[in-house]
């Protein structure tokens, strides 16, 4: 487990949830902006994988370009990244880990049948070795996690 | 000097500057000099091998490496040149959990290792995750015989974390001439107990699990399962067949090699992109023509030079350096000592690794060899074209004397024979059974029956009126006539 958390804002957590029901069965991406530890937009961008949709994502340069560009128009910086799991847990795959950047957030949305489900962060360690799941926080007028809500 | 562009995440190996200035006249060389000056950077720009990770772009103004020189691309103090992330991800392939497998780091080094793999550390292209990727890496031996032996032994010393080994065999003295994991006092022994003890005292840091067993199409897929690398030392077609084709269904790399008498063969199969043993020889030979090490003969060294060999191979397969022996067959000739290489293609039409395989399971390999399960032996004698040591015995103390015809080759007459035997070899007899006298009775023997059966048949066919063939031949002999005899 990472010592390090992020909290998603207000709507954040939503936005995040219908982009990965609306992708289904495909896989969703899209940038984390906000200050610190703290996620205030959630941007989609175009999931351009050749390899198969229902299984990857990848943000191009010119996209991780927008991205950047996108977060200090809204007076932040790029903390990380979303995706979503169609169909299979919200946990970092050896890909996932293969493909990691340090210091970026990488929030993973679990999508079965078409529903959202289990939310979770993770952290690169410094070593590229492992994924370290971080603690995801709703700040404000945030919805909580409903998955762990249902099934808690 | 050439300002480069920090991307978010790198940041903070860069003091939180977002561009920093580093020297060079390519992007190579601008590369290097920048992870020079902030060192955090360099295991996440490259990979272990040095090269830039795939999701690394580097872009000269505003053009892609990739579309100019690459690092080779010149840049002048002008120039801006940016890295920019791509990002991605996803949910594994089946091929993501096997490559993962292969190369995964495992725990730190433990003092103790530190200590005993020292000379690996020191060497950059192995370092210290070199050694923990062997360190998390599991190697399936099958077989702990002559090739068997030597693999074992340099993986378990390599640090290997876990060596599993296959074998149901018992130490016999003929092993000994070339199966250096077991000694003289092993004879009798499961071969798997002296193969651990051997092993624990080489390095008692690794995990040893032992299969005794004989590797079969029902158990081979769950005995590979959890092993990243397997490596074939077996001596026969069905299984190497098996091997073969469980490496494939389950993507694991089989480190292949095989011996016969004083050549060795070797190469990497069953690799993502790589052909496959049956890419090479789509169908076995006809059972019998090619003989094992038991009926031809073996060099004792071979054995150890081709075990090496796949040895070396499983290594740089688990730490993902080097060029690997994919798509080479390596042929080796210790009497001229010389090695040949031959290129290697994956088939297409390859009925287990193509792209329309007919073989999506293990099937029964040794009728897919040709060979029937051995009939069981019938208790009775045909006494009209056999006879038993014994019996051949009672005759000659009787007074008999039968002439008796040694179809074996002149050096194995060498080392036992039949007292009043002459030989003439197997091979010989068409040319030479003018020597004998087509009324007179006639006991024919070879090493264990079977050629002689050949032999004897061949006389009768031209009109020898009585052939006893010697069942159980020589070895026969010696077991219930006269012990003293050594036994090969």
């Amino acid at each position: 487990m990472s010592d390090r958390r992020l909290t998603l804002g207000a709507r954040v957590d939503e936005v995040i949830r219908r982009h990965g029901e609306e992708t289904y069965p495909h896989e969703c991406c899209g940038a984390l902006v906000g200050r610190g530890d703290g996620v205030t937009d959630a941007v989609a961008l175009p999931n351009t994988t050749e390899e198969g949709p229902r299984r990857r994502f990848l943000v191009r340069p010119s996209d991780y370009r927008l991205a950047e560009q996108r977060a200090t128009e809204l007076g932040g910086e790029l903390l990380g990244f979303y995706h979503s799991h169609p169909d299979h847990p919200a946990k970092p795959s050896q890909y996932d880990l293969d493909h990691a950047w340090p210091t970026f957030a990488y929030v993973i949305v679990a999508v079965a049948a078409g529903a959202s489900q289990a939310m979770t962060v993770w952290f690169l360690k410094d070593d590229r070795s492992i994924f370290e799941e971080g603690s995801l926080q709703h700040g404000e007028n945030s919805h909580p996690d409903p998955a762990q809500t249902v099934h808690g | 000097m050439a300002k480069i562009l920090i991307p978010t995440p790198l940041r903070p190996y860069t003091d939180k500057q977002d561009a920093v200035d580093a020297s060079g006249t390519t992007v190579g060389e601008l590369l290097a000099d920048l992870t020079r000056r902030h060192s955090g950077l360099k295991a996440h720009l490259f990979n272990d091998q040095g090269k830039l990770r795939s999701f690394v772009n580097v872009y000269v103004n505003d053009e892609d490496i990739r579309y100019l020189q690459k690092e080779q691309t010149p840049v002048n103090a002008s120039d801006t040149v940016s890295i920019i992330p791509s990002v991605a991800g996803g949910v594994d392939t089946v091929e993501d959990v096997r490559r993962s497998h292969l190369g995964r780091l495992g725990e730190p080094l433990t003092n103790d290792e530190v200590k005993r793999y020292s000379r690996h550390l020191i060497m950059p292209e192995v370092g210290v995750d070199g050694q923990r990727k062997l360190k998390a890496s599991k190697v399936l031996c099958i077989g702990a015989g002559g090739l068997g032996s030597p693999v074992a032994m340099y993986l378990a010393a390599a640090g290997v974390g876990t060596l599993g080994i296959v074998d149901f065999d018992t130490v016999d003295f003929s092993n000994l001439q070339r199966q250096i994991l077991h000694g003289t006092p092993d004879v009798g022994r499961p071969k798997l107990a002296s193969a651990k003890d051997k092993l624990h005292a080489l390095n008692p840091e690794i995990d040893i699990q032992t299969y005794e067993v004989a590797l079969s199409s029902q158990n081979a897929m769950q005995l590979f399962e959890p092993y990243d690398v397997i490596v074939d030392g077996t001596d026969n077609f069905p299984t190497r067949y098996l091997v073969n084709d469980a490496c494939v269904l389950l993507g694991k790399p089989n480190a292949y090699g095989s011996i016969f008498r004083f050549e060795g063969q070797a190469s990497v199969f069953a690799t993502k992109d790589g052909p496959c043993y049956r890419c090479l020889y789509p169908e076995p030979p006809p059972p019998g023509l090619v003989p094992s090490c038991a009926e031809g003969g073996v060099l004792g060294v071979l054995p150890g030079l081709i075990g090496v060999i796949q040895a070396t191979e499983a290594v740089k397969l688990i730490m993902g350096i080097g060029e690997p022996l994919i798509g080479r067959f390596l042929i080796y000739d210790a009497l001229r000592m010389r090695f040949r290489e031959l290129k290697l293609r994956k088939d297409p039409d390859c009925p287990v690794c193509g792209t329309h395989p007919t073989v999506t399971k293990l099937i029964d390999y040794e009728q897919f060899c040709g060979i029937t399960p051995a009939a069981p032996e019938p208790a009775a004698v045909n006494h009209a074209t056999e006879i038993t040591s014994v019996e051949l015995k009672q005759r000659l103390d009787r007074g008999d004397r039968p002439r008796i015809v040694d179809v074996r080759e002149p050096n194995e007459y060498q080392i036992n024979r039949i007292p009043g035997s002459e030989l003439i070899p197997l091979g010989d007899v068409p040319k030479r059974y003018g020597e004998l006298n087509p009324d007179e009775e006639i006991v024919v023997h070879c090493k264990m029956g079977g050629r002689s059966a050949k032999a004897a048949d061949f006389l009768r066919s031209v009109g020898f009126k009585r052939v006893l063939n010697l069942k159980g031949g020589i070895l026969d002999w010696i077991d219930k006539v006269d012990p003293s005899q050594p036994k090969y």
